[in-house]
């Protein structure tokens, strides 16, 4: 019956595409399939795939999420800077040492800015960086795995919003203090703001060698707040920009003293003349400590390390070093073409852009038209500047992103909407509003020297949604909006819904990342110093209060999986080996009452659930991630016994037991 | 996305063809949509009396034992061990078979294939159906190359 009525229906639309397919030539054929509606652009059919990934930020949730465009769909969270029960992240023995700081474990941050590491200005699906702005910290998401596996704090700066922006070949990544603070830091009045409060631009090196990123250096700059960040590519490869506001250095109701300026700052760094500095020992070590973490995926075992000191270039004994380049109304974004020639800053309490030129900054240095100088920093002569200024009849710009084919796409916060203006003739071109109140947009690889297809696909991301969506109570999601681009029209294809605040986004094409996928891991390259590759080897181990369990896992049993002699007030640790070798087949291990999380081991890996039984009794344990039709009987029993209790140490499975 | 209509389109088109066409009538839509004729699969019983013809499904065809490798027996036991043990021992039942023996119940082509494509023997190879009715489980697939597994195959044939 369904079938013949399935018949039927494409029957009536087949005749009715015929119809109008074949019909008199009026071109007035455009019924629902065949037309090119938005609908049919988004629609990836089941069992296709997506053609950009496309990585978010959470912001407030302090993770990744990775989406499909232009479908929208969620493929995958991945754990940064916060704990998520879900993968055991944070919770594990592994990856604890991830979230250490010189602050303790720090298990949650703000995410912010996710960037794609860069080759020739180009993204080359390496790597994924992103900030974390609460307690300054920088990590690298590995595209193979998809996982976090490097976190560094960046010591001297509070507030990390401007950052990673990696340069040309990833060489560095870089960090500015939205906040300034003494430094070091300092028991002092806050009113002593003007003398004593301080920012700093870091570069972070080892952006392509994963386990080596390093302070490599910082610069000592004006107590101003530096918003954000770009990295200079082509002809201004080799400089980098960070946007200022307060440079009125105000420390109360900054909402209204950090405004009275008419202009702010750009910062542009030249930061191979710092490489020089550095070079000839013209740096300062200043104490300052922070942590270094890093996960190897062969002992599956991230490690942290405190290092301290860092070596620190003053401007006004460095020459040449830093400039700042006049623009006006507390700029937030500062975004450079792909050519590398313009610098567009976003005054955001301004309905213009102004358009620096990097040619015509290079020959104002040259020809010393400083209006002033600051700490050792000159004030570029705004005129000698500017390339011009887009007069964009909307209110609050805040980032631009380019397409490559010479057009330029700026979001306006309060008038919430897109511009679309010529880098050529600074026209606007285009308008389309966001639904509500974006904040960055996105264009995959919008920011690079090479935006792919020339601009294909944009997204904004949404602060407000109230009406976008079925209400869920106060708190709504934020979201995300697809747009087409290609045409001179933009056009709005879809919007969905994302996780925390999804701040900024980068997207690549699928095809840079698809082939280097990591399947499982090999159990002949597993290094953990508690792995167990065979279930013969499988045992519990007593020293002292700790037990070690060494298990196994396979579809579908746990190696051992009756287990006593555990006693109240030991500490149970569960090493546990998942011995498959596909892809896909991930096992879970949950202890009633364990006060941690899960475990979700991948195939071929080895993790560790620390479990700290406080009451005697018979503790099941079980696999939390369905696997196989006998999942439901992939389960086990511990036995926890008194402290004083004599019950030896023993464990098995099936009829092979074991003991001591 | 484009590429998705003009498919739609074709499918409809066919479709309309297929019912709608022609004037023959009943008799050759017949034609077109009736299943076409499938053989009786073999029962497990069946199949395992004609063992030796059974290579079951998957990349391995033909398969020349040869006089014994001790090397290359010793390196498939190395992987066994490694990647097999979880569920099978060599003498004993455990989850699956024990391999003992197994060359005088099984052709080398059929034994490769099962360790290199389990998830379409359990399904459609009237042997592995019939296994996997009997042991409850699903053989994983243990990402073995094609050398690995003719190792492996190796040291099964020192089991016996
Ligand atoms: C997760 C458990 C599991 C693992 C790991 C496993 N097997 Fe199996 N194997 C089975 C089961 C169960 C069967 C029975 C068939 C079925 O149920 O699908 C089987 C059947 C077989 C058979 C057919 C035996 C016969 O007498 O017909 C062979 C050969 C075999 N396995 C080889 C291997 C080799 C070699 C490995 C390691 C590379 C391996 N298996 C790993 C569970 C497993
Ligand atoms: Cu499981």
């Amino acid at each position: 019956m369904k079938s013949m009525k399935l018949i039927l229906m494409s029957l009536t639309l087949g005749s009715v595409f015929l119809f109008s397919g074949c019909g008199n030539g009026d071109g007035k054929g455009t019924g629902a399939i065949g037309s090119s509606g938005a609908a049919e652009k988004v629609y990836v059919a089941p069992g296709e795939l997506d053609e950009y990934y496309q990585f978010f930020s959470g912001g407030f949730s302090g993770q990744v999420t990775v989406h499909g465009l232009p479908s929208g769909r969620l493929l995958k969270t991945i754990p940064v800077f916060a704990t998520d029960g879900e993968k055991g992240y944070g919770f594990n023995e592994e990856t604890k040492p991830m979230l250490m700081t010189t602050f303790g474990f720090v298990p949650w941050d703000d995410a912010h800015h996710p960037k794609l590491s860069q080759t020739n200005g180009e993204h080359d699906g390496n790597f994924l960086f992103i900030n974390g702005n609460n307690t300054p910290r920088v990590a690298r998401i590995d595209l193979t795995t998809f996982e976090t596996t490097e976190i560094i704090q960046i010591p001297n700066t509070a507030g990390l919003h401007g950052s990673p922006y990696p340069t040309q070949n990833s060489e560095y990544l870089v960090a500015g203090t939205r906040f300034s603070v003494p430094i070091p830091q300092e028991d002092v009045s806050i009113d002593t703001y003007k003398e004593n409060f301080k920012g700093t631009f870091t570069f972070i090196s080892g952006g392509q060698e994963p386990g080596k990123m390093d302070i490599a250096f910082q610069i000592l700059v004006p107590g101003y707040d530096y918003d954000l960040a770009t990295s200079g590519k082509g002809p201004s490869h080799g400089w980098t920009f960070f946007t200022s506001y307060n440079v009125e250095q105000e420390n109360t109701l900054k909402e209204k003293y950090a405004s009275q300026y008419d202009k702010d700052y750009i910062a542009a760094v030249n930061w191979k003349k710092a490489e020089e500095y550095i070079a000839q020992g013209k740096f300062k070590e200043w104490p300052a400590e922070y942590y270094h973490n890093f996960y190897n995926d062969k002992t599956h075992t991230a490690t942290a390390t405190k290092k301290s000191g860092v070596k620190v270039l003053i401007p006004a004994e460095c020459p040449g070093l830093v400039y700042y380049l006049p623009t006006p109304k507390s700029p937030h974004g500062v975004d450079v073409n792909p050519t590398g020639e313009l610098i567009v800053g976003s005054g955001k309490l301004s309905a213009d852009l102004t358009v620096h030129s990097f040619a015509k900054m290079l020959a104002a240095i040259e020809a010393e038209s400083f209006d002033q100088e600051i700490d050792g920093i000159p004030v570029l002569n705004f005129e000698a500047i500017v390339a011009g200024t887009v007069a964009s009849g909307g209110l609050g710009p805040l980032h631009t992103e380019f397409d490559g084919r010479g057009n330029a796409y700026t979001s306006f916060f309060i008038s919430s909407e897109i511009v679309k203006w010529s880098t050529e003739t600074f026209e606007v071109l285009d308008r389309i509003p966001s639904y509500y109140s974006i904040g960055h947009l996105s264009i995959p690889g919008g920011g690079s020297m090479k935006p792919w297809e020339n601009g294909k696909y944009m997204i904004s991301m949404n602060k407000i949604t109230k009406d976008r969506y079925l209400p869920t109570g106060p708190e709504l999601a934020h979201s995300a909006q697809l747009y087409d681009i290609s045409g001179d029209k933009m056009e709005l294809l879809l919007d969905f819904p994302t996780m925390g605040e999804p701040h900024y986004a980068q997207g690549i094409l699928a095809s840079k990342i698809i082939d280097r996928q990591v399947k499982f891991f090999p159990l002949e390259e597993n290094e953990h110093t508690y792995k167990t590759l065979n279930e013969k080897d499988t045992r519990v181990e007593r020293d002292g209060n700790e037990v070690h369990i060494y298990a196994t896992m396979i579809r579908s049993h746990f190696a051992p999986d009756n287990i006593e002699g555990v006693k109240v007030g030991d500490k149970v640790y569960f090493h546990v080996t998942n011995l498959e070798q596909d892809w896909d087949v991930p096992h879970g291990l949950a202890i009633m009452g364990a006060q941690n999380a899960e475990l979700l081991i991948m195939p071929g890996q080895t993790e560790t659930l620390l479990w700290e039984p406080l009451t005697p009794g018979i503790f099941p344990f079980y696999c939390s991630d369905f696997c196989s039709a006998l999942h439901q009987e992939m389960q086990g029993y511990v036995r926890v016994s008194p402290a004083d209790s004599d019950v030896k140490l023993s464990w098995k499975l099936g009829d092979e037991g074991s003991g001591n | 996305m484009k590429s998705k209509g003009s498919l739609l389109l074709a499918v409809v088109v066919a479709l309309c063809m297929g019912a709608c066409g022609g004037g023959s009538g009943d008799k050759e839509s017949k034609g077109k949509f009736a299943p076409p004729p499938v053989a009786k699969p073999l029962t497990f019983e069946e199949a395992k009396a004609d063992w030796k013809n059974q290579k079951g499904l998957g990349p391995v065809t033909n398969v020349d034992l040869g006089e014994l490798d001790d090397a290359l027996a010793a390196r498939g036991k190395e992987i066994y061990e490694l990647k097999c043990t979880a569920c099978h021992s060599p003498e004993n039942e455990k989850l699956g078979p024990a391999p003992k023996g197994i060359l005088e119940r099984r052709t080398p082509e059929w034994i490769m294939n099962m360790i290199l494509n389990p998830e379409e023997m359990a399904m459609k190879d009237p042997i592995g159906r019939g296994l996997l009715t009997k042991y409850n489980t699903v053989m994983a697939n243990q990402g073995l190359s094609q050398d690995d597994a003719r190792a492996v195959l190796e040291y099964f044939r020192t089991l016996k």
